[in-house]
């Protein structure tokens, strides 16, 4: 099944591919990690406890693993208008290489991977594979996270 | 504290979990306040239904983070989370209870690692999978 797309044409697609956003920093808090561990209801006290934290191997807090949602990277900015307004989270696949704590400093840089036209039951979307690279303050790269996104 | 699963001990088609969660839409909007994601759709119902949903709908990466913690409590606290991922097949919405389910789909050694991947998921209170994912783990290989 071939049909022509509607919006976005394979040059557009192929421009959109590569698309990287600025850079966003953020420092990561005790106070942050803390909420966020409450927030989503999880009592590891990795998380909150700093005496427990420190005898653990770790030996100081962390944050817990999608605590980097909160280091919201920009969006790639495409190089033509996008007609849709509203916005779906499809799902994300995370990669983990190093443990984020209290006082590092986390880029975030994401890219666009994929970009897809479909027409489904809420009409015509748009379906981006998002690639968010996370750096800490020492070069590493403490998680990746391919993420898809629907805009319709 | 969670007690230390080794790998030695794990087996395919063991189950991890359940871990029943009980979202409000106060959770909601504590979610949207500690990770920076104020869309309405997550606590405002007339914007939420404006949109074409029937309320407002439980973040998806809030449900990710349901999903992790199932994991690294699994994993205990020498386990290591290598991977995780899901995709958001279906809404949730506040008020209606979700359960945190897995089962281990197999074990292997990989670089002096020893590894072992999960399918995970989330389900509504119909049983319906609204969030399948897979999460890798590293875990000790036994108590020595």
């Amino acid at each position: 099944m071939s049909t022509a797309p509607a919006f976005l044409s394979e040059e557009m697609r192929q421009q959109a591919i590569g698309c990287e956003s600025e850079p966003r920093t953020i420092e990561v808090e005790k106070g942050a990690i803390v909420k966020f561990a409450e927030a989503i209801g999880d009592d590891n006290p990795v998380y909150t406890d700093e005496v427990a934290a420190r005898e653990s191997r770790y030996g100081g807090l962390i944050a817990p693993p999608t605590f980097l949602r909160s280091a919201v990277s920009a969006r790639p900015e495409l190089p033509f208008d996008v007609p849709f307004e509203r916005l779906l989270d499809g799902g994300s696949e995370w990669e983990y290489f190093v443990p984020v704590r209290p006082g590092d400093r986390i880029t975030a840089v994401s890219r666009i991977e994929d970009l897809n036209e479909r027409n489904g039951r809420i009409g015509l979307m748009l379906i981006y594979t998002i690639v968010v690279t996370y750096t800490n303050q020492f070069g590493q790269v403490v998680a990746t996270q391919t993420s898809t996104s629907i805009r319709y | 504290m969670s007690t230390q699963i080794v790998w030695d001990e794990v087996n395919e088609g063991l189950e991890i979990g359940p871990a029943v969660r009980h979202p409000t839409s106060q959770q909601l909007v504590k979610y949207a306040g500690a990770s920076g994601d104020y869309y309405q759709i997550h606590y405002d119902k007339d914007f939420a239904q404006g949109t074409g949903l029937e309320d407002i709908i439980i973040h998806g990466a809030l449900k990710n983070a349901f999903l992790g913690s199932l994991v690294t409590d699994w994993m205990g606290p020498h386990g290591n989370l290598r991977k995780l991922s899901c995709q958001y097949r279906g809404m949730d919405i506040p008020g209606h209870p979700i359960t945190a389910r897995g089962v281990v789909t197999s074990k292997y050694e990989n670089d002096g690692e020893y590894l072992v991947d999960c399918e995970i998921w989330l389900e509504n209170a119909e049983g319906q999978r609204t969030t399948p994912g897979r999460a890798t783990v590293s875990i000790p290989k036994n108590l020595a």
